[in-house]
């Protein structure tokens, strides 16, 4: 090394000049843009597969039953409490601005709203994506490692249909329930803070919100969490089905399955959200308004 | 249906070809020009030290692994060209027991060795009940274990539940990857003993793989030998025995003898060069 220091590196040869770095910079960018590109077709493909394959034929009740109580029943309790208290939180922090604006009855519009169109569905949605979809990657990843994935072929079972279809329909058809449950929780809590413990008047609190929030909203909240379903189970299947050998592999997945499907949420709930309120401003442009 | 037509069974043609398969892994080559067909009947015997693609060539015969060239042929159909319904129709006549056994964890042993009669039977659950019985008891096994998930079993009951779920169809071709490694040598006779057994009921042809030499001269009349491609020049063929199992013994390749009696020769010198500590 002593030796090649007194050289001096001319520009562009491979010696690790100014420019070599360069170009060196602009080749491992290009390969990571590759390998995402690459990653982004494989995951089509397999989402491809999933839905093909769950429209040429239905899994089994007996694999269909226990991913719906893994990913809805036992889903059922976290969603409930987090939805109850989000509702809460909600008062807590906006009751002193409308107290100083004397708006507190209009505390119930607003609050409603958001727990209907954003954090009810959202929430829903993280918590399955916590709690199903880092298990699910983790479980698939196990087998994947272990050579099941590989026994359910040479027993002649797709592991798509086997395996993916019955989570990917547990999340989607699931979500929607574990949402209005969210959306009713925290409904229920907001209120139980606002009227119960603050002292807003009731019959204001909820003429307010039911002249605010539509059915439209309602509906919103639930059709996103669709897309949030969707998308948790195909992204922890995907990371599951592709694991690196090893504990460390399965670990990795489980925690890639939770962060991709958290950003994948809130970046289908930013899209929807502007898709819908498109929606909803050209079938109603007369909208009822806050103030 | 009218490539039934075309292209019947053919029941002459060798049940497995393998036309100078090749598989790559990214740049790295794992196996070269492997040119090999297994009789009906025969027991094949693919020994070989760890690293050496004996295992990728069990999952190539199988269709999990693709060969990068070649072909393999099944009944004298390239699996490649084979449809998905076609492939699995063609897998089940196949039975494979892997080197962890890999039983569904989440299944109970009964239901894992149920799996491939439910799935592709419509025998009726006493039926399918009474030949689960049987084949535990032919591996050995009680009965009281049935009802119980495979992370409570021990190494050994695995493999033997592995083997039970592999011939729980009949299968005319059984595959078994390194079926004694990791078992006591107890255990690994009666392995080896289950593979002779399994011929015994109707004629199975069968690969094993294995690096464990009593094994391939205990159960085998044909073994291949594989060698690292790491190890090798270009030009060099990468089977370097390919003969009846008694008499490998007298082969007069040096690699062979080297493997059969089981000598590190140079080679920790070697591999400790290679890692740069003798500089």
């Amino acid at each position: 090394m002593a030796a090649n220091s007194s050289e001096v590196p001319r520009p562009g040869s491979r010696t690790g000049g100014p420019l070599d770095l360069l170009v060196n910079w602009i080749a491992d960018l290009g390969g990571a843009a590759m390998d995402w590109i690459a990653g982004l077709g494989n995951m089509a493909r397999f989402s491809l597969r999933t839905v093909g394959w769950m429209f040429a034929r239905l899994p089994r009740k007996e694999t269909l039953l226990p991913n719906f109580y893994q990913i809805g029943v036992l889903s059922l309790p976290v969603v409930a409490l987090t939805g109850t208290f989000i509702g809460m939180v909600l008062v807590v922090q906006s009751y002193v601005q409308f107290r100083n604006l004397h708006m507190e009855a209009k505390l119930g519009a607003v609050i409603n709203m958001s727990l209907v169109r954003e954090l009810g569905p959202v929430l829903a949605a993280t918590m399955l994506a916590g709690r199903v979809g880092s298990a699910m990657a983790a479980e698939l990843g196990t087998m994947r490692v272990t050579e099941q994935i590989d026994a359910l072929v040479t027993m002649g079972a797709n592991p798509i249909q086997y395996l993916v279809v019955p989570r990917f329909l547990g999340c989607l058809l699931l979500i929607p329930a574990l949402t209005v449950m969210a959306d009713f929780m925290g409904v229920a809590g907001a209120l139980f803070y606002a009227v119960g413990l603050l002292g807003i008047d009731w019959h204001h609190y909820i003429e307010n919100s039911r002249h605010f929030v539509g059915n439209f909203d309602l509906f919103a909240g639930v059709f996103k969490s669709l897309f949030f379903g969707a998308a948790i189970a195909l992204i922890a299947c995907y990371r599951g089905f592709h694991c690196d050998p090893g504990a460390e592999g399965v670990g990795r997945a489980a925690t890639a399955a939770f962060v991709y499907s958290f950003v994948m949420i809130l970046l289908l709930d930013l899209v929807l959200g502007i898709g819908l309120d498109g929606l909803y401003f050209t079938l109603w442009p007369e909208a009822p308004k806050l103030l | 249906m009218v490539n039934v037509a075309v292209s019947p069974v053919n029941s002459s043609a060798p049940p497995i070809h393998l036309d100078h398969v090749s598989v790559s892994f990214g740049r790295q080559q794992v196996l070269r020009d492997i040119d090999l067909t297994i009789a009906r009947g025969q027991t094949l015997a693919i020994i070989g030290e760890s690293g050496c693609g004996k295992t990728v060539l069990l999952k190539t015969i199988i269709g999990l692994l693709r060969p990068t060239r070649g072909a393999v042929y099944f009944d004298g159909r390239n699996l490649a060209k084979l449809g998905e319904r076609e492939l699995t129709r063609q897998r089940i006549r196949f039975g494979f027991l892997f080197q962890q056994a890999a039983l569904f964890d989440s299944m109970t042993i009964a239901q894992n060795i149920a799996f491939s009669l439910r799935q592709h039977t419509h025998k009726p659950m006493q039926e399918i009940r009474e030949i689960v019985s049987s084949r535990l008891a032919e591996v050995g096994l009680p009965e009281d274990i049935l009802v119980k998930k495979p992370a409570e079993l021990s190494g050994g009951m695995r493999k033997r539940v592995g083997l039970a779920r592999a011939l729980a169809l009949e299968p005319e071709i059984m595959l078994y990857d390194e079926p004694t490694t990791g078992l006591d040598p107890i255990m690994s006779d009666v392995i080896n003993e289950l593979i002779l057994g399994a011929r015994q009921h109707h004629p199975v042809t069968s690969i094993v793989v294995t690096h464990d030499m009593r094994t391939a001269q205990k159960v085998a009349d044909r073994v291949v030998m594989l060698y690292p491609l790491a190890r090798l020049d270009a030009e060099d063929s990468q089977m370097i025995y390919d003969g009846p199992a008694d008499r490998i013994e007298e082969a007069a390749d040096p690699r062979v003898s080297q493997f059969v009696r089981g000598e590190a020769g140079g080679r920790l010198m070697e591999m400790r060069q290679q890692n740069g500590h003798a500089r």
